[in-house]
């Protein structure tokens, strides 16, 4: 008898994982049998998690550490045992917008359209105008990964400019109405934007961080200590669903899978091009190919890395305010648990990386890092800034960084 | 005491307002349009919001509150300190419940039960209506297919029936399912 795993997900492109590994069979093998519950908000996503409608939910990974902080609501203790993937996100501008702080045709330079946006942004403001963007989520990777942007290039987030939460599904409608200026979101909502003529996909979120985590496999922490051996397999098939995902030759099949509409509901055009890390910028355009746009399985991609949750720790203490708290540092820090990672992967023939944090945008180029099991490389993982987080000094770089003041 | 359901399906919205609007000192105000929703709560200063879990705009609404929580009316997810049970209840009924903090937790507990029994009794009434349109739809189907039986092999009404029903007995499958197997092939081998 196969036990059953309910997953939650929203439809998105990177729910892929859990999808796939339904689809192909891989949790059957591993002798699971999976129900995937598809919900509109990530508040209802998390619900149905907290109160056992679902074992385990596809999850934008600030909001598992922030509800076992108890940021928002009571504290529920989480547990993050995969990472469903990195980066995978755009901040599409609109058209007109677009054009004043970058060239058509590519991805515009972060730095370049940073400081063109800045003085866009300081002509609107002198107009008594602020530019709105919408991000899916306050507790969300979009919401830090725009911040850390406008930030790094001298905008002040909640100062200069305004930022507001638009779900997924109406950001192209939000933009087309001019109800918000940009917005940052996962796909296949950038694109839609772009087919409708909405706006003009302008940066990728790869760009501000070439390794950001994005979306997680979240569980309540009772059910992972109730169904430890479970979960292990679950990280086996879903392991074996990455390996899928990326590999090109089933991009068509997958996205073809994705675009069912018991899943995204959609285009199965667009998620094959978003699978294949290619982008149409803007209307009628070539698609562009911008490589590890989704970053989904090599370099141990699904590793939990504590650094990573400590990092988003601070972008939760910088943009929210309040003194940082070591102790909560140490709690976002365990939510990650790269011990449940390692012993779900023992033996297997996956990398599985010899430290359980990193410093984070420290790597420039290829290089060979220290493993447990395998040989593992990893590739530039840096900031745009050049600046790096080092979780040894979680207050220090906290200090260093820009914020609304 | 201000109550607002916010539900983009007027008719459950409605069986909860009719549900509501019995309690004493209650104020049920019913909000079905997506546009504009935050702008409409910050006027109706509900004590209570009530929203269905499969609403589209239930982060934009928790992201309202969460900003105005440094404003002097802040709302909580739930109430803190209610109980878990009840609130466990609600989200089984499909439906999410945000509360002005400091309000009467006995008060809410009340509103939420009968909001919790409302929407049960509309899930309900949904399950049987789609049941029956199953029933009706399973009908026609069988309908179609005796039509079929008659004119291809000149069978009489009960003797086209009593063929469907052998099959279906023959082969463990329910009389639609044939019926709809006739129709389907029907349909290929270039029939009307």
């Amino acid at each position: 008898m196969a036990h059953e795993f309910a997953i939650g997900f929203l439809p998105l492109v990177d729910a892929a994982l859990p999808i796939l590994a339904h689809e192909h069979g891989f949790a059957v093998q591993e002798g699971l049998s999976l129900r995937l519950v598809r919900d509109v908000s990530w508040a209802t996503v998390l619900d149905r998690l907290l109160y056992g409608h679902t074992h385990a939910a596809h999850l934008v990974a600030p909001l598992a550490i922030a509800t076992t902080l108890g940021r928002g609501r009571p504290a529920q203790p989480l547990t993050v045992p995969f990472v469903l993937g990195l980066n995978g996100n755009a901040i599409t501008l609109r058209t007109d917008l677009a054009a004043r702080i970058a060239p058509d045709g590519a991805l515009a330079d972060p730095r370049a359209a940073g400081a063109a946006l800045k003085t866009v942004v300081a002509e609107e403001l002198a107009q008594g105008r602020r530019l709105r963007f919408a991000v899916v989520h306050r507790h969300s990777s979009h919401n830090y990964m725009l911040r850390y942007w406008l930030a790094a290039c001298g905008i002040r987030p909640d100062v200069d400019v305004e930022i507001t939460v638009v779900p997924p599904p109406f950001s192209a409608d939000a933009l087309e109405a001019g109800e918000v200026d940009g917005i940052c979101v996962g796909e296949p909502w950038n694109s839609v934007a772009v087919e409708r003529g909405a706006g003009r996909i302008v940066l990728a979120t790869a760009q501000i961080w070439r390794r950001g985590v994005e979306k997680v496999l979240a569980m309540r922490q009772s059910t992972l200590e109730d169904r430890r051996p479970e979960t292990e397999a679950l990280i086996r098939a879903l392991t074996m669903a990455a390996r899928h995902f990326a590999d090109p030759a089933m991009a068509r099949e997958n996205a073809a899978i994705l675009a069912r509409p018991a899943y995204l509901d959609g285009r199965a055009e667009l998620i094959e091009r978003a699978i294949t890390d290619r982008l149409r910028l803007s209307q009628g355009a070539e698609p562009v190919h911008f490589p590890d746009f989704m970053f989904q399985y090599r370099e141990a991609a699904n590793f939990p890395w504590v650094s990573q949750a400590q990092w988003l720790y601070t972008q939760m203490v910088r943009w929210e305010g309040g003194a940082i708290d070591m102790a909560d540092a140490q709690a976002a820090g365990r939510v990650f648990r790269p011990d449940v990672y390692r012993a779900a992967l023992l033996g297997s023939g996956e990398p599985l990386p010899g430290a359980s944090s990193k410093v984070e945008g420290s790597l420039a180029q290829l290089t060979s890092v220290g493993a447990q099991q395998g040989a593992m490389t990893m590739a530039d993982n840096r900031f745009f800034d050049g600046r790096s987080f080092d979780p040894h000094d979680i207050a220090g770089y906290l200090a260093s960084l820009e914020n609304n003041l | 005491m201000r109550v607002a359901i916010v539900d983009e399906s007027a008719a459950r919205a409605s069986v909860i307002h009719e549900g509501l609007a019995g309690l004493e000192d209650c104020e049920v105000f019913v909000i079905t349009q997506r546009r504009a929703l935050v702008a409409r709560i910050a006027e109706l200063e509900p004590d209570i919001v009530l929203m269905d879990l499969g609403n589209p705009s239930r982060d934009v609404l928790e992201e309202y509150f969460a900003v105005s929580r440094v404003l002097d009316r802040p709302i909580a997810m739930f109430v803190d300190d209610s109980d878990e049970e009840s609130i466990g209840a609600s989200i089984d009924a499909g439906v999410s419940a945000y509360v002005v903090d400091g309000f009467a937790p006995h008060r809410i507990r009340a509103i939420l039960d009968l909001a919790v029994r409302r929407f049960n009794a509309f899930a309900r009434l949904q399950a049987d209506l789609a049941d029956a349109r199953g029933k009706l739809a399973e009908r026609e189907t069988v309908d179609a297919a005796k039509r079929i039986l008659m004119k291809s092999r000149g069978l009489s009404e009960p003797d086209a029936y009593a063929a469907l029903r052998k099959t279906a007995m023959d082969q463990g499958r329910k009389i639609a399912e044939i019926a709809a197997a006739v129709v389907t092939a029907h349909g290929l081998m270039g029939g009307s």
